[in-house]
């Protein structure tokens, strides 16, 4: 068994969030530049080019690129070969997100009830995901979730016999009702697949792929690449002011299911797509 | 910047009435700051009879929630919120004589509807933009409801801060215009 540090693990997940929240990863920026050499809209253009500015000065400034720092989202891999050195690794993975915060100055922005409110002021808790796999290494993959993206979210189970088509239009009729109100251009995480409680999950993982990096399986893949053209012709465009790049990505993930069901989530992000990830 | 309209608060009707969807603005002045339980707590004030914590006639209500001042800065990142979830409490804010307010995203008709009957105008400022708009946030302090942390009642002191008419008085809306004519230019396209 290898032995892993629960204060590395904190140390991790704070580090993790300091730079996510400031610093854009490389790809998204590639991102935005590519939709920008393709987007026909002028104003389309126009925003974003003023993306591409935000995250610049973000970075210079050290200042997050946007004010919602969102919900934080760990997903911690943990190999099965792996024994921590003390217990308390959930306390351990909070306790990184709230010295995060407070180091950075991001927004605190979570309440501690859901209908009675009230903010936790340091915004704990996070939104913890344990996985174990083979191995002796930990993966941690932290996510920044704004909640205007995820507030457009849906999940559905169809019937089987809705197929491959029904599953895109419950996607475009999703992309379509969240409209500007997503923030677009937008990162689009699709489940397929599970049951009630799996795809939405699955939604969720597909999100944090690496950017643009397409589906192993060919089938998928050419689904995503379909399924994104499709999206951008809806015409939301940058900002939901009209124009081609609706979404800068589409990832699919899928799992077994019943053979009665057919569940489909898709879980939407903005833009400001903060995601990073360290092997321990 | 140039052919941008400039607006000073606070707006009188003249002010909003002349401004039309997509129309470029930069204000500057005063521009206060609230976002869903600030919204809630000034709507049960109106709705009790009782007097605002702030004379807000006549002004633009900024929806946002700022991330912390570092050290050494008036103010963290300040995007814009999305508004629809503010479309609760708008037609009464509204009608109480705000002139405009500044979010992102598009309005229901109810809001729509408030803009026409009592002469005001919805702003965008860009989503997401949450470094760039903070620079043009010049000062910034919190005048009511201190114990909801970012969700307070902020008033700010702002400099040519970047806005787009997205409803205006007459009951235009820039989104479905926007999408609709992409909708069809893009379908045409191989």
């Amino acid at each position: 068994m290898r032995v892993v540090s629960v204060d590395k693990v904190r140390e991790t997940v704070r580090d993790l969030y300091k730079e996510a929240c400031v610093i854009a990863n490389p790809e998204l920026v590639q991102a935005f530049e590519n939709a920008r050499a393709t987007e026909p809209s002028p104003v389309g253009k126009e925003i974003l080019t003023m993306l591409i500015e935000n995250v610049e000065l973000a970075k210079r400034e050290n200042l997050p690129m946007c004010q919602d720092t969102g919900i934080a989202i760990v997903f911690l891999e943990i190999g099965e070969e792996v024994r921590f050195d003390r217990p308390g690794l959930v306390d351990g993975v909070h306790a990184g997100v709230r010295e995060a915060w407070k180091e950075a100055y991001l927004r605190a922005s979570i309440v501690k009830d859901p209908l009675r409110r009230g903010n936790t002021g340091d915004n704990t808790p996070a939104m913890v995901h344990v996985d174990f796999v083979p191995g002796d290494k930990v993966k941690i993959r932290v996510g920044a979730k704004g909640t205007g993206a995820e507030n457009m979210s849906k999940m559905k189970i169809l019937s089987p016999s809705a197929g491959v088509e029904g599953v895109k239009q419950f996607l475009l009729e999703t992309v379509k009702a969240a409209g500007p109100n997503a923030c677009p251009p937008l990162v689009l995480g699709v489940g397929i697949g599970g049951n009630f409680e799996e795809v939405t999950l699955l939604a969720k993982r597909a999100l944090y792929r690496d950017l643009g990096k397409p589906h192993p399986d060919a089938y998928y893949a050419d689904l995503e690449k379909e399924w994104l053209d499709a999206v951008n012709r809806l015409g939301v465009g940058p900002q939901g002011l009209g124009g081609r790049a609706t979404a800068l990505a589409l990832h699919i993930e899928t799992k077994p299911c019943h053979i009665g069901a057919l569940p489909v989530a898709v879980n939407i992000d903005c833009h400001a797509h903060r995601h990073k990830e360290a092997i321990l | 910047m140039t052919g941008d309209i400039r607006l000073t608060p606070p707006l009188s009707e003249g002010d909003v009435t002349k401004l039309g969807v997509g129309d470029r603005v930069r204000l500057s002045g005063t521009m206060y700051g609230a976002r869903d339980s600030a919204h809630k707590k000034m709507v049960e004030l109106l709705d009790q009879g009782r007097p605002l914590p702030v004379d807000l006639r006549g002004q633009v209500i900024f929806y946002v929630g700022p991330t912390p001042a570092p050290p050494g800065r008036v103010i963290g990142s300040a995007g814009p919120t999305t508004s629809l979830r503010m479309d609760a409490y708008a037609p009464r804010m509204y009608e109480y004589g705000v002139r405009a307010t500044v979010g992102k995203g598009n309005r229901g008709q109810p809001v729509i509807d408030a803009l026409v009957r009592h002469k005001a105008v919805y702003l965008i400022a860009i989503g997401g933009l949450g470094a760039t708009l903070a620079q043009r946030i010049k000062s910034a302090k919190v005048v009511a409801y201190p114990e909801l942390g970012t969700e307070a009642l902020w008033e700010f002191r702002v400099e040519d801060f970047p806005a787009i008419v997205a409803n205006d008085a007459r009951g235009r809306d820039i989104f479905k215009e926007g999408q609709d004519t992409w909708a069809r230019k893009l379908a045409a396209v191989a």
